[in-house]
């Protein structure tokens, strides 16, 4: 185990379609905000973690040679760190890493992503090798259909029962977004509205999936005699986990899924987390499709598996429920993919220290973040406390 | 907002040409014969599909590739009537995961043979846990969708 560490800050740069900035222009509004935000001096960081998705997805490669300027980066050491969509939680865990280990007391980590740009759903398909995979895979709404389809059929959950709590989830969703001034989609939706739009890929509708957004999020890690130093209120990293399977989507089972299970049971174990629906006060899932979060539900032990739906019509993970889950609006509204799982860092961060404004959940002390990526093959979880 | 200001149009434009190994090259050809190939690990006891050169669970070199049958069981599919960049064909198109008899994993293809211009006729014919079989093309080139869907058997 390593040293503590804490969170200290963090900016957002706002969300959305943004063709008024230069992608350099966009990192800048995050980075600038969190050194606003802190007080703190470019100067005294140590070192820089940044990561986005695939190069094609911004057109340049290495993009953190392009951003050094705006990543403060001159004259220190920067790494690189990229796991598709997991990217986010892959750059808290190295920030995290490399001041738990010592050989850093302050570090920026910066994550983003212009997906308007470009075309994001043919970047995701070169993701894939080109053997096999990628003539299948076409845009990511069809593999997240497909593990939808088998949880379904694997616990017999009711089609109409599993559309009942995504509709909720979605109308939730969309409400919460116009609590948090950095969210993309933000929008007032009836059952009807959402039961009845437009198919994606069947079960999955227009009001189930994420949107493309332009966007960026910094956070700063720091050590405990720093962050003690510096007398700013801070969260605490109490656990970490990771977990990735094989590479072919048909060898490994994404319904009991061993790596989001893993992911989690990691965290909690180094959190002495027992029970998360009563431990924990709020969860930053990395809900894509409304499917999918109902699924983690299950995984992340919040629930039994075949009783996420019954507890989400019931509004055990709504707002003024037991475990509120996504208050932020999660990623069903705001999806900047490098940036996306490093955004449920910085809300599960200004959760624990009171600092979410409208969207703050009253009390809560232990909060959970977490992010996916690879074509459904990897998932990463941190949890944050209110005391060290 | 995307008005006020101006872009910049670019095309990046870079062919590969892929290395498809021996185990690859092996699978490939038999596909232009109208035969699956998968690979059999001894150790752990396991069939995949595609044939691979190494088995995934214990990295044992499998060298030797077996023919695999072509009939299975749909262990998920979807349906996406929305044209996504790279899609194998014109829309609808309904992917599926299958669990080919004999092999430990599930291969992913596409279904058709049938009514797929609406989701309720589709519903009624593609169901979790139906019974499918592989129809192929009659020009094969050595490519994935030599195989041209899978078709529910009754």
């Amino acid at each position: 185990m390593g040293r503590p560490v804490a969170i200290i800050g963090s900016g957002q740069s706002n969300h959305g379609k943004r063709f008024d900035v230069t992608y350099p222009e966009l990192v800048k509004e995050a980075v600038d905000a969190v050194f606003e935000n802190t007080g703190i001096s470019p100067e005294d960081i140590d070192g820089v973690v940044f990561g986005t998705m695939p190069s094609m997805m911004e057109g340049v490669a290495l993009t953190h040679l392009y951003f050094a300027d705006v990543l403060r980066a001159e004259g220190k050491p920067i790494l690189k760190t990229e796991t598709c969509g997991s990217t986010g939680i892959s750059l808290a865990i190295t920030g995290y890493y490399w001041v738990a280990s010592g050989m850093a007391d302050l570090v920026l980590v910066v994550g983003s992503e212009k997906m308007n740009e470009g075309d994001p759903q043919a970047t995701m398909t070169t993701v894939l090798e080109p053997f096999y995979q990628r003539s299948f895979i076409a845009g990511a709404p069809g593999v997240f259909s497909m593990q939808s389809q088998a949880w379904s059929a694997r616990f017999g959950i009711p089609e109409e029962k599993i559309r009942d709590a995504a509709t909720r989830l979605s109308i939730d969703h969309h409400n919460d977004a116009f609590d948090n001034p950095h969210a993309h989609i933000k929008k007032r939706l009836t059952e009807d509205e959402v039961n009845n739009a437009r198919i994606i890929t069947y079960p999955v509708r227009l009001w189930d999936v994420c949107p493309a957004s332009d966007g960026a999020c910094a956070v700063l890690f720091a050590s405990e005699e720093m962050a003690k130093k510096l007398g700013i209120n801070a969260a605490w990293v109490k656990g970490i986990g990771y977990s990735g399977e094989e590479y072919w989507f048909g060898d490994s089972d994404k319904v009991e899924w061993q790596c989001a299970i893993d992911a989690a049971k990691q965290a909690y174990d180094m959190a002495g987390i027992k029970n998360p629906r009563k431990e924990l006060d709020v969860a930053e899932v990395y809900n894509p499709f409304t499917f999918q979060e109902l699924l983690y539900y299950e995984c992340f032990g919040f629930c039994d598996f075949g009783e996420a739906c019954d507890l989400t019509l019931k509004g055990v993970f709504s707002r003024e429920g037991e475990l509120p889950c996504d208050p932020s609006g999660g990623v069903l509204c705001t999806n900047p993919i490098g940036a996306t799982g490093l955004n449920r860092v910085a809300e599960a961060a200004l959760q624990v220290t009171g600092q979410a404004d409208s969207r703050q959940i009253p009390g809560a002390k232990q909060a959970l973040a977490h992010a996916m990526g690879g074509v459904v093959q990897f998932n990463g979880v941190m949890i944050l406390g209110s005391e060290q | 907002m995307s008005k006020d200001f101006n872009t910049f149009n670019n095309v990046v434009r870079l062919p590969h040409k892929y290395a498809a190994g021996a185990t690859f090259t092996k699978f490939y050809n038999g596909l232009k014969k109208g035969i699956i190939y998968g690979s059999s690990c001894s150790s752990c006891e396991k069939v995949f599909i595609p044939a691979r050169s190494f088995c995934p669970g214990c990295l044992t070199n499998l060298d030797e590739v077996v023919e695999i049958a072509q009939e299975g069981e749909v262990i998920s599919w979807a349906f996406s009537d929305k044209e996504f960049f790279g899609m194998p064909g014109k829309p609808p198109v309904i992917i599926a995961l299958i669990k080919l008899d004999g092999t430990d994993c599930n291969f992913l293809h596409l279904l058709g043979g049938m009514e797929t211009k609406d989701l309720d006729a589709v519903k009624s014919v593609v169901k979790t846990g139906i019974r499918v079989k592989a129809v192929w093309n009659d020009e094969k080139n050595g490519h994935m969708l030599d195989i041209k869907y899978f078709k529910p058997v009754s």
